[in-house]
C-alpha cells in the first residue's frame, strides 16, 4: 500500500479495525452469509473500542474525526466482510442527516448514543418506485398540530429493523416536487412504524436489509431535520459526504480478494510450478494492485476533501471516488475468482462471497450511472463557471 | 480493589524459528507481544476493577523495549505500567526474576491481589508467578480458570487439576495463575489506545528497589542450562496384534521387561 501520510491516529485507527477484523470478522464472515444474521456481537465490540464516532465531533462522544476516519475503518472491515461493515457504515449513513440538518437540540439528544455505538441508525429514502427517481416518493408526512403524520413505504433500507434511530425523507409537499420533500427524525418503536419483509440477497447478507412501513405514524414535530422542502437537498449533501465510505467498502472488498488470490496464487501448483510464477497470473495480480491502489487513492483524496471543508463541489469527487473504486471492486473481485480457477466458484473458497459482495457497491447510494450524470453535472457547471 | 499484574514480553510464537545449529530462538525480525496467557492476567484485573474499583498496575521486568507492552496492558484498561530495567538484571532465571518482581511489588504500597499468567510461552516454565508469592510470603493459588466471589477480605477461586477443578478461598493479598479458560481478552478502544500512547510510565531501576545485589541478575540465578535441544519426534508406537489373551500376555512381558 502505498503510504498515505497518515497521521499516528488515523494508524490507530487502522490497526485497531484490522484486529478486529482478523480476530471477530474473519472467522464468522462464511457464516453469517449463509445465516444472514445480524452482525450483533461484533457491532458491540466496534462499539466499545469507540468506532462509531469516529467522524463524529466531540462535544457529542466522538473522537473527532471525519469522513477519512470513517472510510479508514469501513476499508479495513471491508477486508474481512463488506457485509459487516456496511452494518458499521449505514449507521454513518443514518446519523449524517441529524449531523448535517439537525438543531442543537436533536443533535445533543441523538448524536451521543449514536458516537457511543449504543443505537444504529438508518437512512430511508428509497421506495419501491423511487431509485434513481427520488422525486417519485410516495411516502407523505402532514403537519398535524404539533405532529407529522407519515404515510407510506420505503424499502431497501440497511439497518432496517435493527436500528433504533431512522432518518426517513417524506413529502410534506407534493406540489412543489423535490423542493417539497423533507427528513424526519423516526424512532423505532414509534406507533405506526413496523418493519415488513427482510431481502434475501446476493451479496452482503450479514447486513439487514429491510422494509419500513407508515401507517398514520405520528412523530413530534421536533423531528423535523432542518426546514420544511430541505429533504432533497438535504439528502444530496448526505450523499456528497457518505460516497466515499462507500468507495472505502469497495476499496476494502477488493483488497481482501487480491489478498485471498495473491496468498492462492503462490500455494496453488500446476504444470509443476506455483501458479504465481506464469506471466499471466502476474499481469492480472499486477493490474488488480494498481487498480485496487488508485481506487484507495482517489478515495482518500476525496475523503480529505470532503473533511478540509476547503472547497465547496466535492460533491463529484466523491461520486468519481465511489464510481471508480465500486468499478474496481467488481472487476478484482472477478479476477480474484478467475485466479482461483474451479475452487473460486466453490463457496468452500472465500473470494466468491467478495464478488457478490461488490455488485452491490455500483448500485447503492446512488448508482454508477447517477454518479456519472453528477459528476458530468458537476463539469458542465465548472465550466459555464458557475 | 488493588490489583497488580505482571506481563511479560515474548517473541510471537506464531513466527518464532529455532537455529538448528545452536538451538536457540531466532530474535531478529521477530515480533513481540505480551505473553498470551498474561493477556488473560490483564483481562481478568481489569473486570475486577470494574467490578470493584480501585486500580490495576502492569508491571513487567524486561529490556527498555518492553515498555511497549506496558502500553498496550494500558491500552487494555490498566491505569499504570511499571518497567523494572536494568543491565544488573541480565541474565535472570525464574528465582532471580521472581526475587526482583517481588521486591518491586512491595515498592507499590498496597495491593490485593497479584494476577499473573499460568506461564510464558517463551520459557513455560510456570515458576515466576508462584516464585513472587514465595518471595512475597502471601498465598497463591496457580491455574485459576474462574473467580468465583471477591470481596475485600478474600477471594473464592475455581483452580484447574489434572483430574477436574477445585475450588479454593484465599485470604486477601494473594497471587493467582490464569488459565486461558478464564476469559476472552478484549479489543482495546481507540480511547485507551490514545491514552496509553500518552501515558507516563515508571520506571524502577536496581537502586530504586530495596533489594539484595547477590541476589539478581546471573548472580542470583542458580540455574546452569546445560544443554538446548530440539527434542527428537516422538517414536512411533508398537501396535501389538493378535487375539486379547495373547496380546496381554505380551503387553506384561514387555511392562515387565521395561521396568528391569
Amino acid at each position: 500500500m502505498i503510504n498515505y501520510l497518515l497521521t499516528e491516529e488515523q494508524e490507530m485507527i487502522r490497526d485497531l479495525c484490522r484486529q478486529i477484523t482478523d480476530e471477530k470478522i474473519r472467522p464468522v464472515a462464511a457464516e453469517l452469509d449463509k445465516t444472514e444474521e445480524f452482525p450483533w456481537e461484533i457491532m458491540k465490540v466496534m462499539a466499545k473500542s469507540d468506532l462509531f464516532g469516529l467522524y463524529i465531533d466531540e462535544k457529542y462522544g466522538g473522537m473527532g474525526g471525519g469522513i477519512l476516519e470513517l472510510s479508514i475503518a469501513t476499508e479495513e472491515f471491508s477486508k474481512g466482510c463488506g457485509g459487516i461493515a456496511i452494518c458499521y457504515a449505514a449507521s454513518a449513513l443514518g446519523t449524517l442527516p441529524i449531523l448535517i440538518l439537525g438543531s442543537e437540540e436533536q443533535k445533543q439528544k441523538y448524536i451521543p448514543d449514536l458516537a457511543a455505538g449504543k443505537h444504529l441508525a438508518a437512512f430511508g429514502i428509497t421506495e419501491p418506485a423511487a431509485g434513481s427517481d427520488a422525486s417519485a416518493m410516495q411516502t407523505t408526512a402532514v403537519k398535524k398540530g404539533d405532529k407529522y403524520i407519515l404515510n407510506g413505504t420505503k424499502h431497501f433500507i440497511t439497518n432496517g429493523g435493527e436500528a433504533e434511530i431512522y432518518t426517513v425523507v417524506a413529502m410534506t409537499d407534493k406540489s412543489k416536487g423535490s423542493r417539497g420533500a423533507s427528513i424526519f427524525i423516526v424512532e423505532k418503536g414509534t406507533p405506526g412504524f413496523t418493519f415488513g419483509k427482510k431481502e434475501d440477497k446476493l451479496g452482503i447478507r450479514a447486513s439487514a436489509t429491510n422494509e419500513l412501513n407508515f401507517v398514520d405514524c405520528e412523530i413530534p414535530a421536533e423531528n423535523l431535520l432542518g426546514k420544511e422542502g430541505q429533504g432533497f437537498i438535504g439528502a444530496m449533501r448526505v450523499f456528497d459526504k457518505s460516497r466515499p465510505g462507500i468507495g472505502a467498502q469497495a476499496v476494502g472488498i477488493a483488497q481482501g480478494a487480491l489478498d485471498h488470490a495473491i496468498r492462492y496464487a503462490r500455494e496453488r501448483k500446476q504444470f509443476g510450478k506455483s501458479i504465481s510464477s506464469f506471466q499471466g497470473i502476474q499481469f492480472m495480480l499486477a493490474d488488480m494492485a494498481t487498480q485496487v491502489e488508485a481506487a484507495r487513492a482517489l478515495v482518500y483524496a476525496s475523503a480529505r476533501e470532503v473533511d478540509s471543508g476547503v472547497t465547496k463541489n466535492y460533491g463529484m469527487h466523491s461520486a468519481m471516488s465511489k464510481l471508480y473504486a465500486s468499478d474496481v471492486a467488481m472487476k478484482v473481485t472477478t479476477d480474484a475468482v478467475q485466479i482461483f480457477g474451479g475452487y473460486g466458484y466453490m463457496k468452500e473458497y472465500p473470494v466468491e462471497k467478495y464478488m457478490r459482495d461488490a455488485k452491490i457497491t455500483q448500485i447503492y447510494e446512488g448508482t454508477n450511472q447517477i454518479q456519472r450524470s453528477i459528476i458530468a453535472l458537476g463539469l458542465i457547471k465548472e465550466a459555464a463557471g458557475s | 480493589m488493588n490489583i497488580i499484574v505482571c506481563i511479560k514480553q515474548v517473541p510471537d510464537t506464531t513466527q518464532v524459528k529455532i537455529d538448528p545449529k545452536t538451538n536457540t530462538l531466532i530474535r531478529e525480525g521477530v515480533e513481540s507481544i505480551i505473553n498470551p496467557f498474561d493477556m488473560y492476567a490483564i483481562e481478568e484485573g481489569v473486570r475486577l476493577k470494574e467490578k470493584f474499583g480501585g486500580k490495576v498496575i502492569a508491571i513487567t521486568m524486561g529490556p527498555p523495549q518492553a515498555e511497549a507492552a506496558l502500553r498496550e496492558a494500558i491500552s487494555l484498561g490498566c491505569d499504570d505500567g511499571i518497567l523494572v530495567s536494568d543491565r544488573a538484571f541480565a541474565g535472570s532465571d525464574t528465582l532471580a526474576t521472581s526475587y526482583t518482581l517481588a521486591m518491586a511489588v512491595k515498592k507499590i504500597e498496597t495491593f490485593d491481589i497479584i494476577i499473573c499468567g499460568k506461564q510464558a510461552s517463551d520459557g513455560d516454565t510456570a515458576q515466576v508467578g508462584p516464585g513472587i508469592a514465595a518471595h512475597l510470603n502471601i498465598p497463591q493459588v496457580t491455574y485459576v480458570k474462574h473467580i468465583k466471589e471477591a470481596d475485600e477480605e478474600a477471594i473464592t477461586v475455581e483452580r484447574m487439576t489434572e483430574e477436574g477443578s477445585e475450588i479454593l478461598r484465599s485470604p486477601l493479598p494473594c497471587l493467582i495463575t490464569v488459565v486461558k479458560e478464564i476469559n476472552e481478552p478484549r479489543i482495546p478502544s481507540l480511547k485507551g489506545k490514545m491514552k496509553a500512547k500518552k501515558a507516563e510510565l515508571t520506571c524502577w531501576k536496581a537502586i530504586d528497589i530495596d533489594c539484595d545485589d547477590e541476589r539478581l541478575g546471573l548472580n542470583g540465578s542458580p540455574t546452569q542450562v546445560v544443554r538446548i535441544f530440539t527434542p527428537p519426534p516422538r517414536a512411533q508406537g508398537e501396535i501389538l496384534e493378535g487375539d486379547p489373551q495373547e496380546t496381554t500376555s505380551k503387553l506384561v512381558e514387555m511392562l515387565k521387561d521395561s521396568i528391569q
